[in-house]
């Protein structure tokens, strides 16, 4: 699974710098580091709502409090 | 509130200005017609010595704005009209000459070169001066001056001399692109080729963004260029031209700063590949040396790579201070990720080809580097990055950096290791890092500023303590 987030000038604002942190460890504690890829890119035009995060080719809107659920989710969720 | 330097730099800065708007109202076929008069309009000369001499000039540098001569390998071109080919005698006594009795211009010179006349005058026997200059700084008149070419005397690499007709030529087998001369020539008769047609047709070809994406990457010494508006509004701005998004290529810096300490480390001894026209010295003044040229391409072609390999439809202008950039895009190490480039004070001509009103645009941001990675635009910077990366990933290897300011003191750091490596290989050498900038003070000293101010460094550094992310780890986490 690979998960994009954007780390642009708008969406770094926004937070995506705490977000990939979030990511990285929770991704690392659940012993992911094998089936999540976590890659950066630049502005994606969506930024109007949060940061932009995409799991494979589907697009969320994240803020630094959603992650912990995103992650549980679309992550582990669907992994599971 | 000024924006350049100098009146040369204004006089360059209108013809590119002109050329731009032809070409954005897609009428371009009249520039050459057209321009010289628009710019040179009344009848009194103020620069040379007709008005028809200054449109002929204007119109060479239509030629250069237009992307110069294709068949000429060089960006940097002599505008042979323009040249006003100074004079070339090199050290003469001037009639400043007392006469004196003291001779300490005899006594100092070692090859006899000074004589007398009947009037106790100095003389100069020009078949026995080496041009060493011992007797200018010793004579108490200032009497004797060096008559060299701005151009030559700027150009550290002694790539330029003066052809049968007394014009400037630039020998391509040495020249490095960095544009000193460019910059220091007072009759503006050397330029460097420009590319905006090229970014012009990438921002209409680009239909908003919507054909591909047009990026900007701007070098990290844009925060000390645009002194009469606020960063946010020139990264508006660039927007506002057509580009959809603006990445720094600070960020590329940070990345290769991770990668360039554990190549040191690995390797004992290195010299810095970011500035281009120290790299391209190296390669033709120093080819012994060139295996210890770092692997990492530029701070710009590895910031390109990645948005390349995100968003592999994309296209690509890097934005900054210098020339030689130029040159380094031709490169095909560099070429697939980089595809135009532009100085700042082209940027300034595309701005106001638009007239884009930079006071009435939103602040926007531009945040993603490191402080290490914004402060290799200037001199030292690179070298602190290189430590810094060292030092976050627990990399045990003692940096002996030599930072080198300008052409000539990388040229004796150079000098100086290559000899050492040759007798005793580099474990004798006292530094193992040479960080090589060929323009003075670094990439905030480069021919493409808009100004050269003393201020430069410290708002360089300003700029840089400004990041969000502390450290280079910080910065490309995400990246690597």
């Amino acid at each position: 699974m690979t998960v994009t987030i954007c780390i642009g000038s708008s969406c770094h604002v926004k937070g995506s710098r705490l977000i990939v942190e979030e990511l990285q460890r929770l991704v690392a504690e659940n012993g992911l580091s094998d089936d999540v890829e976590l890659k950066g890119t630049f502005c994606t035009g969506n930024c109007v709502k949060g940061v932009c995060v995409s799991v494979d080719d589907r697009l969320y809107s994240l803020t630094p409090d959603d992650t912990k659920d995103f992650f549980e989710k679309e992550i582990k969720g669907r992994l599971a | 509130m000024r924006k350049f330097d100098t009146k040369v730099q204004h006089l360059k800065y209108k013809v590119l200005r002109e050329v731009a708007r032809y070409a954005f109202d897609g009428n371009l076929e009249r520039a050459p017609l057209e321009i010289p008069t628009k710019i040179i309009s009344g009848t009194e000369a103020t620069m040379r010595c007709c008005v028809y001499k200054e449109r002929a000039i204007v119109g060479e540098r239509i030629a250069l704005a237009m992307g110069g001569d294709r068949n000429n390998p060089n960006v940097i071109e002599v505008l042979n009209i323009a040249c006003d080919e100074c004079p070339v005698g090199g050290y003469e006594v001037t009639n400043a000459c007392r006469g004196c009795i003291a001779h300490r211009c005899e006594d100092v010179c070692k090859k006899g070169a000074i004589t007398f006349d009947h009037n106790q005058k100095a003389h100069i026997d020009k078949d026995k001066c080496v041009e060493c200059g011992m007797c200018a700084k010793v004579c108490p008149y200032n009497a004797i001056s060096n008559n060299k070419r701005p151009c030559e005397n700027a150009c550290k690499v002694k790539a330029i001399s003066m052809s049968d007709t007394k014009v400037a030529s630039i020998d391509n087998d040495k020249c490095t692109a960095c544009g000193a001369c460019v910059y220091q020539c007072p009759f503006g008769a050397i330029m460097d080729k420009s590319y905006i047609l090229d970014v012009i047709d990438l921002i209409k070809k680009s239909e908003n963004n919507t054909k591909y994406k047009l990026y900007a990457v701007v070098a990290p010494s844009i925060s000390s260029q645009f002194t009469y508006a606020p960063l946010g509004q020139i990264i508006s701005a660039i927007k506002e031209l057509g580009f959809y998004s603006v990445v720094e290529a600070a960020l590329g810096a940070d990345m290769v700063a991770y990668k360039e300490g554990p190549e040191l480390a690995e390797k004992g001894f290195l010299t810095s590949s970011c500035c281009p026209a120290f790299v391209d010295y190296i390669e033709k003044s120093f080819p012994q040396l060139r295996e210890f040229i770092s692997h990492n391409i530029s701070p710009m072609a590895t910031i390109s790579k990645y948005i390349k390999e995100t968003d592999p439809t994309s296209k690509i202008v890097f934005i900054g201070p210098c020339t030689a950039k130029k040159m380094e895009i031709k490169k095909e190490s560099v070429s697939p990720y980089v595809d135009s480039v532009l100085t700042f004070e082209e940027l300034q001509a595309l701005i106001d080809s638009r007239d884009i009103e930079l006071s009435e645009l939103p602040l926007g941001v531009l945040d993603n580097a490191s402080y290490y990675g914004r402060i290799f635009a200037r001199c030292g910077g690179l070298s602190d990055a290189v430590k810094e990366s060292l030092k976050e990933q627990n990399i045990d290897f003692e940096v002996k950096s030599v930072s080198c300011d300008g052409i000539e003191e990388c040229r004796a750091a150079l000098l100086k290791a290559s000899a050492i490596i040759k007798s005793s290989g580099i474990e004798g050498v006292p530094y193992n890092f040479i960080e090589g900038m060929a323009c003075k003070g670094g990439c905030i000293g480069g021919a493409g500023c808009l100004t050269h101010g003393e201020k430069n460094k410290s708002e360089v550094d300003k700029y840089g303590k400004e990041a969000y992310e502390k450290t280079i780890t910080d910065a490309i986490k995400i990246l690597m």
